[in-house]
């Protein structure tokens, strides 16, 4: 069940080469940033998949921990502190005010557990367009500075003065967290995850501790959201209050339903797919969202499980045809 | 005194808005276990309907408001058979995320359509009048007594008509309404036409004084849900008494503490409250 099939397994080398060797096929820089947004976004989007896809509680706030991970990077950054502290730092952060936030609202079901976070979501918002002092207002942060470099012996340093740098640093991280992602969701504690959400009154019955996994699964999901955050800073070098706004949640909400919930790949294929679609359909400007919204709806009616739930479908269908097919063709030899 | 008075009456009818909003809202969610994450969106589409009909076609202030609510209704009618009747058989989860769907739809709908530049619809009455100090003008006065002949009515229609008992029977026992004969589907709709019409109501009510905007929604869906949850979901007197009070403490807290986080007050109570009791004050069951 857990082990995948030769080609698969080429076909995720192929991509891993591709994403290596983007920056000498990728010259325009302008779809180069576009491109590594997406990475940042895939780290979030997975962050968010952990809890939507795989335990079933619904969050509408992750948003708001993605700018909480952006604004400790820019606050602690422009106080003078290392990025390669800051960015742990503001992702423990995230996850402790997900543990903070979670104790008391994972407590509650369904549509209450949604609209609580929503809530939490908008009050971070709010308070980050308010509170001047920290957060600077409606203007946000500037003048974020990027990583200093790391020294590496025999060889000299790896800088990220340039976006190729900080591309290469968000795909690490990229790597990283969907490797844990699938270490975690194919072990058996990642499997008590998925009796969360198919059942939990069932989970609860055959002895998981339902509260305390649906909270590893929350915290875990923010921290990697803060992470995401914070690299988001590092590279665009400015936060404002649309970084921590319901909007984000939505964008990634968006990205892990039509990419495919409860996939690791989904969340990643919609982070990257979709930007890359709003920037061609950039003639039908406010038409986009339209669009859509409308094929929100129309996902999560007929294909739940996303485009690469989907895609999976239909290889099991290609695969029992073939197979039916060679039974036939031996009968008929025989 | 006066600015006491002055917010009182400001919180009131802030508060009637809520309270005809949540109404509608904890009419669905009692009845289809439906959270429409939309709600405030469609309170937002009253208001454009009304611009559209009054304004644009220029019919005047009370065509286009039986106009906008007709138009509103057939919205829901609409919402109900093509987005949340197919996902009846389906998670939970997946209600919620068709609703945020529909919401992200209609907030760009609306900018499509009307622009992002607030949008300003003439004052059909921009009398005052003068008492204990305040002055009300008359729009103002309108949405306060046009709250309680909506929820008059709407009382008088639940318990007295049949259609309204069906309703009711629903609410209570899907099955055990089905099997008595009552059209489930039917009653959805209704229920569906009612509430988005009622949301409809409060926009055209509260729009000639304030500007209309494709984000006015949001926020104000969120109270909703607020006031709903805390009132208990599917009980109409608690939205009624909700709505009120939270216009109440908006008003005053922000008259006298701070008008920059007012909106922060209402959602840090719910989380408060329902950390402590995780379904509701007054919730009965769970979804």
């Amino acid at each position: 069940m857990f082990t995948k099939p030769i080609h698969t397994k080429l076909l995720y080398l192929v991509i891993l080469a591709a994403a290596l060797l983007l920056p000498w096929y990728v010259p325009d820089a302008y779809i180069f940033q576009i491109v590594t947004m997406s990475v940042i976004f895939a780290i979030s989007t997975s962050g968010m998949n952990l809890i939507l896809g795989y335990t079933g509680q619904v969050t509408l706030a992750h948003g708001a921990f993605f700018g909480i991970g952006a604004y400790g990077v820019a606050i602690m950054t422009k106080a003078g502190i290392s990025f390669w502290l800051a960015l742990p730092a503001s992702a423990l952060i995230s996850a402790f005010i997900g543990l903070l936030i979670g104790l008391p609202t994972l407590r509650t079901r369904g549509a209450y557990f949604a609209i609580v976070t929503l809530c939490f979501g908008v009050i971070v918002w709010i308070v980050s367009g308010n509170w001047i002092e920290l957060t600077g207002g409606h203007n946000g942060i500037f003048g974020i500075p990027r990583p200093s470099a790391i020294p590496v012996p025999f060889f000299g340093e790896i800088t990220f003065f340039t976006q190729t740098g900080m591309y290469y640093l968000s795909l690490a991280f990229l790597l990283i967290v969907l490797f844990a992602l699938h270490r975690l969701v194919y072990s058996v504690f990642g499997l008590t995850f998925m009796a969360v959400r198919n059942n939990e009154p069932l989970a609860d019955s055959v002895g998981i501790n339902t509260f305390t996994t649906k909270l590893v699964s929350f915290v875990a999901g923010n921290f990697i959201a803060g992470i995401a955050g914070g690299l988001y800073a590092a590279i665009i070098g400015a936060v404002s209050p649309t970084a921590a706004g319901y909007m984000m949640t939505f964008n990634f909400l968006i990205f892990v339903i039509l990419g495919g919930m409860a996939t690791l790949s989904g969340p990643v294929v919609g982070a990257f797919a979709i930007p890359i679609i709003m920037e061609f359909m950039q003639f039908l400007e406010d038409f986009r969202m339209l669009i859509f919204g409308a094929l929100l709806i129309l996902v999560i009616i007929y294909f739940p499980m996303g485009l690469v739930g989907g895609l999976r479908r239909l290889n099991e269908k290609v695969v029992a045809w073939r197979q039916r097919k060679t039974t036939e063709s031996g009968h008929a030899s025989s | 005194m006066e600015l006491f008075l002055q917010q009182l009456f400001n919180g009131i009818m802030f508060g009637s808005t809520y309270a005809i909003v949540a109404l509608g809202l904890t009419l669905v969610m009692g009845i289809l276990n439906i959270p429409n994450f939309a709600h405030g969106h469609l309170y937002m589409l009253g208001g454009y309907c009304l611009f559209f009909f009054a304004g644009t076609l220029g019919l005047g202030y009370w065509a286009g408001m039986v106009l906008s609510v007709a138009a509103l209704g057939l919205v829901g009618v609409l919402m109900e058979k093509f987005v949340y009747r197919p996902l009846n058989d389906q998670p939970h989860i997946n209600a919620f995320i068709a609703a945020v769907g529909s919401l992200l739809f209609l907030e760009s709908f609306a900018l499509v359509v009307w622009g992002p530049q607030g949008l300003r619809i003439p004052n059909p009455h921009p009398q005052a009048i003068e008492l204990l100090g305040i002055t009300m003008s008359v729009q103002r006065l309108l949405v306060i007594i046009g709250a309680i002949v909506l929820i008059a009515g709407l009382h008088l229609f639940m318990k007295k008509t049949i259609a309204g008992a069906t309703i009711e029977a629903v609410a209570q026992n899907r099955e055990g309404a089905m099997l008595t004969g009552i059209n489930v589907n039917r009653v959805s709709a209704m229920t569906f036409a009612i509430s988005t019409g009622t949301a409809a109501v409060a926009a055209s009510l509260i729009s000639p004084i304030f500007m209309l905007s494709p984000s006015m929604g949001a926020i104000l869906g969120m109270k909703a849900f607020v006031i709903v949850i805390l009132g208990g979901m599917g009980s109409v007197p608690g939205a009624i008494l909700g709505g009120y009070l939270l216009g109440l403490i908006e008003a005053l807290g922000g008259g006298y503490i701070s008008a920059a986080y007012k909106d922060v007050f209402a959602f840090a109570a719910l989380i408060l409250i329902l950390s402590i009791k995780p379904t509701g004050l007054f919730g009965k069951r769970e979804v």
